[in-house]
């Protein structure tokens, strides 16, 4: 029922707007609103309780094991949230004098410090407020770059067949042409098709590595070459960075620009699907194009770099200073782990991948690169089971829900026909993976004996699947008062 | 070892069913001459309790001022229950609802938002947001340019009022796909834009008209009128609203004869904490008609296999992971978290709470102006009437001024020199609800103690009288 | 042993075209396509009086996990499109050679419809992808 359908003309929970209706007169007429707006009438108490119980029909990293290829579902810890919440911090309005903002800026200092430790680049701006729009300042870093430069024939961004979607999308936002890269049988980029493709034209290359098919790039120093020898620069999509936390550094793979997904590998919350923060990093050539702003420290002070002062920056992003309180709690993940933490995020996560990996294909499944090793996730594909039972994909990730396991990313990257991509990330214990092996033995088991229960899962949730197409084709995308 | 549950017994347990002699064995495929180091510049590690000391005294370092800045970010009251049930594991730790039967509370709760989104702007649909205003209003641009078939240009008119930081922010995330921002310059009498400059392009091609309501300046514009002349000259009507202001002011569904075609500005009013400028969220609703021009995720009701109501995420194909380099944005996820508090929020305080919260600011900034235009020098610089925010002229540089009231803890304004010196010393003040008659009488008593310092000092120069 | 209509010619990209004999044509998209994407729940069309060039892109069908590019197999003037698409993609589905028309144009240039395959020719091109 929603919260509309439980509204009652009059019912108010009034303890929380001023108790009197100040004078409006000042305001003409023609300016004002003539019909209240249609919005729930309910007590507080209704609020709470049907929130609540909406919440409760969540999947989330506190209920249940989320095992969500290259979404990093790792222990969000409640220290960073508390802390990040103190009234200090969030009191302070984002345009406060520098002079009531050391604290803040202090932290924003620190963390852009270690992030570029972390990651072995020259220097970072924080600003960007998500992956995705990390990803747009460093391709517009990019073409900020070559344009000082009068290489403006560069008009192609190359990006491998297996990428997340938003990387060509964000070329094609900075105004480039996308080239796809094939990626070869053993999951590494085809070097020779991309030797065929740079040139004069390149302005550059947008990677992950591990990359998305969960193996690291064996040949990313020769990759690396190539592109700087063809004029081009590469773009590192830290979406996996969890994979190489403490152990391999981005800026030393020859990586000329990144972006980091803090929300994935510094453990701030995902929030049912953000906020995040995706600050950039970038080699000494491309410092004078980072967005603003960014915090510098000048004698004991910090101040502020804007535009002011950083006249080549391909700009700002976001109104203020990005994504704040995201970036805060990213600060303290980070001096909670520590220099020796973060080398183990890396270690242990890819200990539980290859564990996973192993007790998996030990009972019965198929790995789409079973001679690899596993970064920090890897790849299970279906075809067989698909083809020789009639159980997709689909249908194993539904039964997961059954069985109190949200399912791992399914259908991405689309290389690999019913694949099913599996991040356990390091913070999940022995017993909750074996739990997990257990449940897919069982539910390949209940393929072979009883397909028609696993293809019409989930059978005890909120709901059964839903009707996707009717979704999309009888649009109802907000409620009604009639 | 923080936040890793494994045993020395579970390591080895491990390595045995792996086949690896040690954890390091693992990396094998990644070439040895890139393996890092220690990372020295990283400090050690810190357990919880030195960690919570340091954050509270780099908390407590910045003070908590009196705050008289709007500018774009609000400090409102926000009941206790709305980060109460925001924080809870269910949806702070899950994410994009992807598998909807495990996601029903985060979609059912979208859904909602999306309905109290377009009721309160009076528009057809909403999405689930953006990063903030400005670039939600940068992809408000986008989608104008995309979804005026009509117009063959990618020029936009934006009035010189908007919010600077807006228009950098817009500049910076178009100014690569070839679209150009005309700027219109405001009435320096009434603080609206200036309807004369706006006759110049009257019959020229532009895809939109961004109008502000209200505008930097707090002042409010006339909608109606400039909202029918973008139409009548083939332009979208892109509206930039605050979402408090809108539970009073005219919604911009009902602009002119036929209404805005977008709408778009920043959430954080409603139940954001300013925190430093984020995380916020920007909103975007639109006509039926440009839905699926519309960036971000949506949410649509349907039914599932035994007919019973269920929400899931619909319109897909625009979005990245589908289009990949023809999707709408190349933006991922939404501002899931800040949503949640914001439906909570607005389902707490109903309309009749937000048309308190609004009048309430109104009338606070009113008795603050009021009462500032009492001290020498001091005194409104437009006409025009406004929401919560109205521009003030001072007696003295308003760097000086703001410098000594923040030296008296407080937060005077915002310092309007830099983008407007043709506004000379003037300083952009807002009273919310929040601030009280013994704030607004501090800000007053601490003002005029800086003016009057100033106009005792004695002046290096000879006056020139 | 195939459906794939003997009167119509067919790009490579799966649109097939139907020669009306005026010097227009019309076009869909086959069904082996529509199969290939499952459910259509909308149909992004172009605007009548557009020109467009052979092998441009000039409309997008969507299912719920897909959008698939839809090329004109000539070039021309877009005369009409099938506006009861807009209430019911899924005619595509149902019946992709006949009411799942998409648009028609109006030839520039007959040689157009030279170079494309005719039922025989895309059978094979459509055993070969699988």
């Amino acid at each position: 029922m929603l919260i509309f359908e439980k509204s009652r003309a009059g019912r108010r929970a009034t303890a929380q707007a001023p108790l009197q209706q100040a004078d409006l007169e000042s305001i003409p007429e023609q300016f004002r609103r003539r019909q209240s707006a249609s919005m729930p009438e309910v007590s507080e108490m209704q609020v709470v309780r049907h929130y609540t119980q909406l919440s409760q029909k969540n999947f989330s990293i506190d209920t249940h094991f989320y095992p969500l290829g290259s979404c990093t579902m790792k222990y969000n810890p409640r220290a960073s949230n508390s802390l990040a919440s103190l009234p200090g911090f969030l009191a302070r309005h984002p345009l406060a004098p520098e002079t009531h903002s050391q604290g803040f800026m202090g932290c924003m200092y620190d963390l852009q410090e270690m992030l570029k430790e972390a990651t072995g680049m020259f220097a970072v701006s924080l600003s960007p407020a998500a992956g995705a729009q990390g990803e747009f300042a460093g391709v517009a870093m990019i073409r900020a770059y070559h344009d000082a430069r009068g290489d403006d024939a560069r008009n192609e961004i190359l990006v491998p067949d297996a990428a997340h979607g938003t990387n060509p999308a964000s070329a094609v936002m900075c105004g480039y042409k996308v080239r796809e890269i094939p990626t070869g049988g053993d999951g590494d980029i085809d070097v020779e098709a991309l030797k065929e493709v740079l040139g004069p034209q390149t302005a550059g290359i947008m990677l992950t590595n591990p990359s998305t098919v969960g193996v690291f790039e064996r040949r990313i120093q020769e990759i690396a070459g190539l592109v700087h020898e063809a004029g081009g620069l590469l773009y590192y999509d830290g979406a996996n960075l969890n994979a190489i936390l403490g152990k391999v550094r981005p800026g030393d793979m020859g990586f000329d620009v990144i972006h980091m997904n803090l929300h994935k590998t510094f453990s701030t919350p995902h929030g049912g699907g953000g906020p995040g923060a995706g600050p950039v990093g970038v080699s000494e050539r491309l410092e004078p194009y980072l967005p603003v702003p960014m915090v510098a420290q000048d004698g004991a002070d910090y101040v502020w770099l804007t535009e002011d002062n950083r006249l080549e920056s391909i700009g700002r992003l976001s109104a203020f200073a990005g994504n704040a309180g995201v970036l805060l709690r990213a600060y303290i993940y980070a001096r909670l782990l520590g220099r020796d933490g973060m080398h183990r995020v890396a270690e242990f996560s890819t200990l539980n991948a290859n564990y996973l990996l192993k007790r998996l294909t030990d009972a019965g499944f198929d790995a789409a690169y079973p001679e690899r090793r596993a970064s920090h996730e890897f790849i299970l594909t279906l075809k067989r089971q698909a083809r020789e039972l009639g159980v997709n994909t689909m249908d194993f990730a539904k039964r997961m829900l059954d069985f109190g396991v949200h399912a791992p990313t399914t259908y991405f990257p689309l290389l690999v026909p019913e694949c099913l991509l599996i991040e356990p990330t390091e913070t999940e214990a022995l017993d909750e993976l074996d739990r997990f092996v257990d449940i897919m033995t069982a539910i390949l088991q209940e393929a072979q004996n009883d397909p028609e229960r696993v293809k019409s899962a989930p059978h005890d949730l909120p709901v059964r699947r839903l009707d996707d197409v009717r979704a999309a084709r009888d649009l109802d995308l907000a409620w009604r008062d009639d | 070892m923080p936040f890793i549950p494994h045993t020395e017994a579970d390591i080895q347990a491990m390595l045995a069913t792996i086949g690896a002699p040690d954890i390091d064995a693992l990396f094998d495929e990644i070439p040895p001459a890139l393996r890092c180091g220690e990372l020295e510049k990283i400090p050690q590690g810190m357990s919880e309790m030195e960690v919570g000391r340091l954050m509270n005294t780099r908390a407590r370092q910045d003070g908590q001022p009196l705050c008289f800045i709007g500018a774009g970010a609000y400090d409102h009251h926000i009941p206790a229950a709305v980060w109460q049930l925001a924080t809870r594991g269910e949806f702070y730790t899950a994410y994009t609802p992807y598998q909807a039967e495990a996601s029903q509370g985060t979609l059912q709760l979208l859904y909602e938002f999306q309905s109290m989104m377009t009721a309160l702007t009076v528009m057809d649909v909403s999405n689930t947001s953006l990063y903030d205003g400005a670039s939600a209003l940068a992809e408000a641009v986008l989608m104008a340019v995309r979804a005026n078939r009509k117009s063959k240009s990618k020029r936009i008119l934006i009035p010189r009022s908007l919010h600077p930081a807006y228009r950098r922010v817009i500049h910076s995330i178009v100014r690569n796909q070839g679209i150009e921002l005309v700027e219109l310059p405001f009435d320096m009498e009434s603080g609206q834009i200036d309807l004369s400059a706006l006759e110049q392009y009257a019959g020229e091609d532009f895809a939109a008209l961004v109008i502000p309501q209200c505008n930097f300046f707090g002042v409010l514009e006339s909608v109606d009128e400039l909202t029918d002349w973008a139409h009548t000259n083939r332009m979208l009507a892109v509206a930039v609203v605050n979402p408090v202001a809108l539970a009073v002011l005219q919604p911009p569904g009902e602009w002119g004869e036929q209404g805005a075609d977008i709408c778009c500005g920043e959430g954080q009013p409603l139940g954001a904490p300013l925190a430093s400028g984020g995380p916020y969220f920007g909103f975007l609703t639109c006509t039926q008609k440009l839905v699926r021009q519309m960036p971000g995720r949506i949410i649509g009701r349907t039914l599932d296999l035994d007919g019973k109501t269920g929400y899931t995420l619909t319109l897909q194909a625009r979005e990245q992971h589908i289009r990949r380099s023809k999707a709408t944005s190349n933006i991922c996820t939404n501002q899931g978290l800040m949503v949640t508090a914001a439906t909570i929020h607005m389902s707490l305080l109903g309309a009749q709470g937000l048309e308190r919260v609004a009048a309430a600011c109104h009338a606070n900034t009113a008795k603050l102006v009021k009462v500032l235009s009492g001290l020498p020098g001091v005194g409104p610089v437009f006409k025009g009437a406004v929401f919560h925010e109205r521009v003030l002229r001072l007696p003295l540089e308003t760097k000086d001024a703001l410098r000594s009231l923040a030296a008296h803890n407080v937060l005077g304004g915002y310092d309007l020199s830099a983008d407007y010196p043709e506004l000379g010393n003037a300083v952009l003040v807002c009273a919310t609800e929040m601030r009280g008659d013994e704030d607004i009488e501090q800000y007053r008593s601490k003002l005029a103690r800086v003016i009057n310092a100033r106009i005792q000092t004695p002046c290096q120069l000879k006056p020139n009288w | 042993m195939s459906d794939t209509p003997s009167e119509l010619r067919y790009a490579k990209s799966h649109e097939w075209v139907k020669n009306e004999g005026d010097g227009t044509v019309t076009i869909g998209i086959t069904d082996h396509a529509q199969e290939l994407l499952g459910d259509l729940v909308f149909v992004d069309m172009p605007e009548v009086g557009d020109n467009v060039e052979a092998g441009s892109e000039c409309a997008v069908v969507e299912s719920v996990k897909a959008a698939s590019d839809i090329y004109s197999p000539v070039s021309g003037e877009i005369i009409a499109v099938n506006e009861a698409l807009d209430d019911a993609p899924e005619t595509i589905n149902d019946d992709a050679f006949g009411e799942g028309w998409i648009f028609k144009v109006k030839l520039s240039d007959a040689a157009d419809l030279d170079g494309l395959l005719d039922a025989a020719g895309y059978d094979a091109l459509v055993a070969e992808e699988a």
